[in-house]
């Protein structure tokens, strides 16, 4: 501490920033980054923006450009209204899961504060976006943008050619579809997105050019003409449905028989914008505690360093202690667990167990207790995990009782909470069990499948809702949005309700049966 | 190397357009609202940016969402400090039923609570849907304060057509004079001279030495002359005009209304939107409006707005009451000559038998020389509105005015059942300027 009369390594003194001091702290930062932390990045683009720009980010999902929809519109006004009046403020950062990686800088931060949050966002998520599997897996950084470009043109094409009244209902059915719009099990049938997209593209510039009005007056071929030839074709056609399918929206985009090929094409649009945010959903502590995770440790490395002052470090610390705060449940402020919190002490927790594991931790944790290899032991969880799994595999007995958790039952029909587990010997494995399931999309979002279309009939259309824990579906909800179902397949949809385990039907409906 | 990109100047309404989109999309709701707001809020607020709070129907985004009232859920929650294995909690809000909703807070929050600020421009355009005025008074009346370019000096940027001609070259000739910019005169003696020697046929020793003195001269005087311009960007001077508000003088306007228990919600309605039709026209006009609200029934009063809107009073109906009441305010506190005079009067057209003649009298002979315009407005049922329409027929007060409206232009009338009748009262007023609406 001695040292720190010495001022001449530091980054930057004033609170100002401008971009000189911005280039010369984020070479600092890098070089603890990758060098000493070992983090593998995208190459780095920060935007400054203004704080209207911030809400203009925010209301586009946080997209640099999203195709234009009301409802964006309706996100914007709540937001504005609520900035406006202070009720919020706004993230100092918003980083774009891209290559190059975006990350947006509010320009009303302190130099301190860019520091903070060019290492968290810039270094942090930009490393687990690179490196984490369900990333790697299902989003196409480098596609990104440009693929928002083109659905920001396509859909815009269409609202030029068919008019707005015409596409404005694809896309509101498409948005009311968004949460089964994603392939959770199986991987997305891909053959290279972009060039999928370059076939669509070619062949609708095709069939334009090559239409002639000529064909309309060719004989058509009667239905009945053949109908051996029908019948095979159909039974064919529906051992290639592929059945069950979880992906309502690409079921509907490949087998829908109304949807016009431009519609087709924005059921996809609004699909790989699902698709894409998935995984993020999936990874909110993970993804929070990794940033915040690299943003503590480089601020202490670069003030061990002499590169930060005392009052620097300070302001730094200020704001990532409000950023991990966690209220108790019966705080005013409580609105769950936070990811940040959570996050953050669960790698602190692995550093821990790495360097100075107690007799409990290498009870628990034979595989890397004491391995002195932190940062490979992280580096390995953010890469191979997610939320679910990875509070299954490293919530530790001594964080539970930190946060002095508690799992809480809550039967519906019951007048009271049940206290289902504390944070004992008895406790802490199956409260380290609902806490991950409680991050499992798959279990938390209603499973509602397609089962059966009847090509062969009427078309009607059959999805079944696996009921798990007898937690049903809003019906209000639920018949508006089987509306939408209806608008995209053209033919009646049925809803079923099956209970899980014992094949139970809970409720039945049908479009047929909803008014308007 | 890192790529740092200053996005702060580039555009920032990107979101404007889906805005618009989703007012178009809640527009229903939105009128439902604002017309509420009209009959509940002061005449003089109805143009300023609301808040609005709408309800979420035809706005919502639906998905398929587990019902919050149904099944069995676990919930792992931080700082316990007392409870044990198979502690009994009692929920919150004892209904059963609603459950904890916890998680899910910020969620519901968002489909109950769906505030936000429309624009004035934005509840105008709400305002005038049904009202059915022609664009050019929509436009007229949103346009906030009038201003009026003056000149104001000069400045040293602006666009070409303002450049001030004899300020630049005034300030070039300056310009020139202290750079000492050589002149075209000087150069062409020098020419000549070289041009003289130069035709020598045999130079001597003294006029070759001259020659190339005279060349040097000339060259650097050449250069001289090309790095002082005769005109350079910094002596040219543009006018400068700077916005002034058109000078605006003070407005009066007198809501005049029978508040007798004819009167009903919605003529009280239909009689609000007349008046804010007005306020809006004057408010374009005029600097500093005040509103005077005089209710009547066989006696007239002085209220505030609210007492004017929204209480009734038994009596009978003597409208010239109210015509006396406002002459004594005129007198005591609106000298017609620091004012302009605004009146308007809504009435279900009954009056107590011989006193519209009053009415007449006090019109013609006292307050009409006083007023720059005056509407009056007779509500009438939907069913008799087919009926009277079109005749000079009907109630006393009616047929005594229409001699009013001959002998006055500045005297409109009209009958209105729905809130599109409202605008053919005003239509003088917003077709001419007010000098040419004044009496004739």
């Amino acid at each position: 501490m001695n040292k720190r009369a010495d001022t001449s390594n530091l980054l930057f003194q004033s609170s100002e920033w401008n971009f000189n001091t911005l280039y010369r702290t984020y070479d600092a930062i890098k070089e603890i980054a990758i060098d000493e932390l070992g983090l593998d990045v995208y190459p780095n683009q920060l935007e400054i923006i203004s704080s209207e720009q911030m809400l203009d980010a925010y209301s586009s999902n946080g997209m640099p450009l999203i195709y234009r929809h009301w409802s964006f519109g309706k996100h914007f006004v709540y937001e504005e209204h609520h900035y406006r009046k202070g009720h919020r403020g706004l993230a100092y950062e918003l980083v774009i899961n891209s290559n190059p990686c975006i990350t947006y800088l509010m320009e009303e931060n302190t130099m301190s504060m860019q520091t903070l949050v060019t290492s968290h966002a810039a270094f942090g998520h930009n490393h687990f976006f690179k490196n984490n599997y369900l990333f790697k897996q299902w989003t196409d950084a480098d596609a990104i943008l440009n693929y928002m470009e083109f659905a920001k043109g396509y859909i815009a094409r269409c609202e030029e050619r068919y008019g707005l009244a015409a596409v404005e209902p694809i896309i509101d059915a498409a948005h009311a579809l968004m949460e089964q719009a994603v392939f959770r099990y199986n991987r997305p049938p891909r053959n290279s997105p972009l060039k999928e997209r370059e076939r669509v593209r070619d062949r609708l510039e095709y069939e334009e050019r090559a239409f002639s009005d000529l064909w309309r007056t060719l004989p058509q071929r009667k239905a009945d003409e053949d109908p051996t030839e029908t019948e095979r074709d159909l039974s064919e056609r529906k051992k290639t449905l592929n059945l069950p399918e979880e992906n309502l929206l690409y079921f509907i985009e490949k087998n829908s028989i109304i949807l016009e090929p431009w519609q087709r094409e924005i059921l996809r649009i609004v699909r790989v914008v699902a698709q894409y945010f998935y995984p993020q959903r999936q990874t909110k502590v993970m993804n929070e505690g990794c940033a915040t995770f690299v943003h503590y440790t480089i601020m202490n490395m670069m003030f061990d360093k002499g590169q930060l002052s005392e009052g620097n470090l300070l302001e730094m610390l200020h704001s990532h202690s409000n950023v991990v705060f966690q209220p108790g449940f019966d705080d005013p402020r409580f609105s769950g667990l936070n990811p940040y919190a959570l996050g953050f002490a669960m790698m602190q927790d692995i550093e821990r167990i790495c360097t100075k594991p107690t007799a409990e931790d290498r009870d628990w944790f034979p595989e890397f207790a004491g391995n002195g290899d932190w940062r490979g032991t992280l580096l390995d969880a953010w890469a191979n995990h997610r939320d679910e799994s990875f509070i299954l595999q490293y919530l530790s007995p001594a964080l539970i009782r930190k946060f002095r958790l508690f799992a809480l039952e809550d039967e519906t029909k019951e007048n009271h909470y049940r206290v289902a587990s504390i944070h004992n010997e008895r406790g802490y494995e199956s409260i380290r069990s609902t806490l991950a399931r409680s991050y499992d999309i798959g279990v938390n979002q209603p499973n509602i499948q397609v089962v059966d279309v009847d090509f062969r009939g009427n078309r009607h259309l059959h999805l079944q809702h696996t009921v798990r824990d007898s937690i049903v579906l809003d019906e209000h909800a639920r018949s508006a949005t089987l509306r939408h179902v209806r608008r995209l397949w053209g033919y009646d949809v049925s809803l079923v309700g099956v209970e899980a385990g014992s094949d139970k039907t809970l409720y039945e409906t049908s479009s047929s049966k909803l008014a308007g | 190397m890192p790529n740092f990109i200053d996005r702060r100047l580039n555009p920032k309404d990107k979101s404007l357009s889906n805005r618009q989109r989703f007012l178009r999309r809640a527009r229903v709701e939105l009128k439902r609202v604002i017309n509420e707001k009209i009959s509940t809020e002061k005449i003089t607020d109805v143009d300023a940016g609301h808040a609005i709070s709408l309800p979420v129907s035809g706005t919502s985004e639906p998905s398929f969402s587990p019902d919050r009232g149904t099944g069995r859920r676990e919930y792992v929650l931080p700082g316990n400090r007392e409870f044990v294995l198979g502690d009994r909690l009692p929920k919150p809000g004892a209904g059963g039923g609603a459950g904890a909703g916890k998680g899910g807070a910020a969620d519901l929050e968002l489909e109950d609570d769906f505030r936000f600020v429309l624009s004035r421009e934005e509840v105008l355009d709400l305002f005038f849907e049904d009202l059915e005025l022609p664009d050019m008074v929509k436009s007229s009346l949103k346009e906030a304060i009038a201003f009026k370019p003056r000149r104001a000096g000069f400045t040293t940027a602006g666009a070409p057509t303002n450049i001030n001609v004899g300020r630049s070259m005034r300030n070039s000739f300056g310009r020139r004079i202290a750079l000492r910019r050589p002149k075209q005169a000087d150069l062409d003696a020098i020419a000549d001279e070289i041009a003289v020697l130069e035709a020598e046929a045999k130079p001597s020793a003294v006029s070759s030495e001259r020659l190339a003195g005279l060349r040097r001269d000339l060259e650097v005087l050449q250069r001289r002359r090309k790095l002082v311009a005769y005109i350079d960007p910094v002596d040219i001077r543009f006018n400068r005009f700077e916005p002034m508000p058109v000078p605006n003088s003070n407005a009066v306007m007198f809501c005049l209304m029978d508040v007798s228990g004819s009167m009903g919600e919605r003529e009280k309605d239909l009689a609000k939107r007349f008046f804010v039709l007005l306020h809006l026209f004057l408010k374009r006009r005029y600097e500093r409006i005040d509103i005077v609200f005089i209710r009547h029934t066989h006696q007239a009063h002085e209220v505030d707005e609210e007492t004017f809107f929204h209480s009734t009073q038994s009596g009978g109906t003597v409208v010239s009451t109210a015509l006396e009441e406002m002459r004594r305010i005129i007198e005591e506190r609106y000298p017609s000559r620091d004012w302009n005079i605004y009146a308007a009067q809504a009435s279900d057209g009954d009056n107590l038998t011989g006193d519209s003649e009053n009415c007449v009298n006090l019109l013609n002979n006292e307050l009409m020389k006083l007023c720059q315009y005056y509407a009056y407005v007779e509500i009438l049922d939907e069913r008799e509105s087919a009926i009277f329409r079109s005749t000079d027929n009907g109630t006393s007060l009616w047929r005594s005015y229409r001699l009013i409206g001959k002998n006055w232009r500045n005297f409109q009338m009209t009958r209105i059942a729905k809130p599109g009748d409202i605008y053919p009262v005003f239509h003088q007023l917003f077709a001419k300027q007010p000098k040419t609406a004044k009496s004739g």
